[in-house]
C-alpha cells in the first residue's frame, strides 16, 4: 500500500468510526429515560400491608413504572408530590382488590394519557420509538459495510496500477 | 449519494430535537377531550348538606375550574375566571381541590366568588378522575356532557379572549 492510499484509507476509517460513534452517543441519550434506580433510600412510598407476596411485588413494580405527573422525571415510588401519594393510594386499593395489571394501566391512561407509563405500549404512535434504535443501527451497519467495501476495491485498483507502472518501467529499461 | 447519509441523519435528528425544545413538557394532552366528563357527586363548600352531581348540569354548557386557597397561581388567574362567571348561558363550577372549606371561604371572601356552584373535593378523588395534576386547571363541557377543552395552569386574558370565549359562544349557540 502506498503512503497516499494508506492515508486515504485511514481517513475513510476514521470517518466510519466518527459516524458510528455519534450514533452510539445518540443511542445513549435516547435510552436514558425509562430506567429508574431501584430501592433508593428515603423513598416516598408509605408502609402498606398486603395479603400475598405477589400483590406486594405487583404493587412495587407498578410504582416503578408509573410516572408522577407533577414531577415528570420521577416515578410514583420515588415522588413526594401529593398527587403521587393519591395515585399510590388508588393503585394500592386496586392491587389489594385483585384488579389485574392491565385494568390498572387503563385506569391511569384514561385519566392521564399514555404519558403516565414509563414503558409505553407498542402502538401505531409508539412503534418508531421501540424499533427506531434498531433501525438506526441497521442503517449505520449498511453504511459502514458499503464504505469498507468501496475503499477495499479502490486499494485493489491502485495496486493494479502500480504493477502496471512497474511493468512499463521494466520494459523501458 | 452515500456521503450525504450522515448529513441527512444529522438534519433529521436536529429537526426532532429542535421541535422537542419548543414543546412545553409540563403540558400534556388530556385523554378526556371529546369524551364524557367523569361523573361526580360532591358536597358544596358553603353547605356540606347540599350536594351537586354531574347530572345536575346535564344539558348545560359549563366550565369546571379547579382551584385551591393554597394555590398561588389561582390568585393570578382569579380575575379571568371571574370574567368567565359573567359569560351568558354558562355555568361556572368551582372544584375546590384538596382544600379546607373554611380556608376556601376566606379566600373567596377576599378575592370574590364568581362560582355558580362550589364543590368540595377535599380528598382530590374527583380531581383524579379529571386527570388533574397541576392546579389551576379549567375544563369546558358542552350540553352533551363532553369535555371540549382543557387548560392547564392559569388562564390568561389572551387565552380567554382568543380560545375560551369563542368556544363558549359557539357551544351556547347550539341548542341541546
Amino acid at each position: 500500500m502506498t503512503v497516499a492510499s494508506r492515508a486515504a484509507h485511514g481517513k475513510r476509517l476514521s470517518r466510519i468510526v466518527l459516524f458510528v460513534g455519534s450514533l452510539a452517543v445518540a443511542g445513549v441519550a435516547h435510552a436514558q429515560s425509562p430506567d429508574t434506580p431501584a430501592a433508593a433510600p428515603g423513598r416516598a412510598a408509605p408502609l402498606v400491608a398486603f395479603e400475598s407476596a405477589e400483590q406486594r411485588a405487583l404493587y412495587e413494580t407498578l410504582l416503578e413504572e408509573y410516572r408522577c405527573l407533577k414531577c415528570q422525571n420521577q416515578n410514583l415510588a420515588d415522588s413526594n408530590a401529593a398527587l403521587a401519594g393519591d395515585l399510590r393510594r388508588e393503585v394500592y386499593e386496586r392491587v389489594v382488590a385483585g384488579v389485574p395489571r392491565s385494568a390498572i394501566d387503563s385506569y391511569l391512561i384514561e385519566r392521564y394519557g399514555e404519558f403516565v407509563l414509563y414503558r409505553p405500549r407498542f402502538r401505531a404512535t409508539t412503534w418508531l420509538l421501540w424499533i427506531g434504535p434498531f433501525l438506526l443501527l441497521g442503517i449505520a451497519g449498511l453504511y459502514a459495510m458499503r464504505l469498507a467495501r468501496r475503499s477495499r476495491s479502490e486499494v485493489r485498483v491502485e495496486a493494479d496500477r502500480i504493477d502496471e507502472a512497474r511493468a512499463l518501467l521494466r520494459d523501458e529499461r | 449519494m452515500l456521503r450525504f447519509v450522515p448529513l441527512i441523519v444529522f438534519v433529521v435528528l436536529a429537526g426532532f430535537l429542535a421541535r422537542g425544545l419548543m414543546l412545553d413538557p409540563s403540558e400534556l394532552p388530556s385523554p378526556l377531550i371529546d369524551r364524557a366528563a367523569p361523573d361526580f357527586e360532591l358536597p358544596t363548600v358553603d353547605d356540606a348538606a347540599v350536594t351537586v352531581s354531574r347530572r345536575d348540569l346535564e344539558g348545560e354548557v359549563w366550565v369546571l375550574n379547579v382551584f385551591a386557597s393554597w394555590c398561588a397561581a389561582c390568585v393570578t388567574e382569579h380575575p379571568v375566571i371571574s370574567a368567565l362567571g359573567d359569560e351568558p348561558g354558562v355555568r361556572l363550577v368551582g372544584l375546590n381541590y384538596k382544600d379546607a372549606p373554611k380556608a376556601a371561604m376566606e379566600w373567596l371572601a377576599r378575592f370574590g366568588n364568581p362560582y355558580d356552584a362550589l364543590l368540595d373535593d377535599r380528598e382530590g378523588r374527583v380531581g383524579l378522575d379529571y386527570g388533574v395534576y397541576g392546579v389551576p386547571e379549567t375544563f369546558v363541557i358542552d350540553r352533551a356532557g363532553r369535555v371540549r377543552y382543557k387548560h392547564i395552569g392559569p388562564i390568561d386574558e389572551e387565552t380567554l379572549r382568543a380560545t375560551v370565549q369563542p368556544l363558549l359562544s359557539e357551544l351556547t349557540a347550539t341548542p341541546s
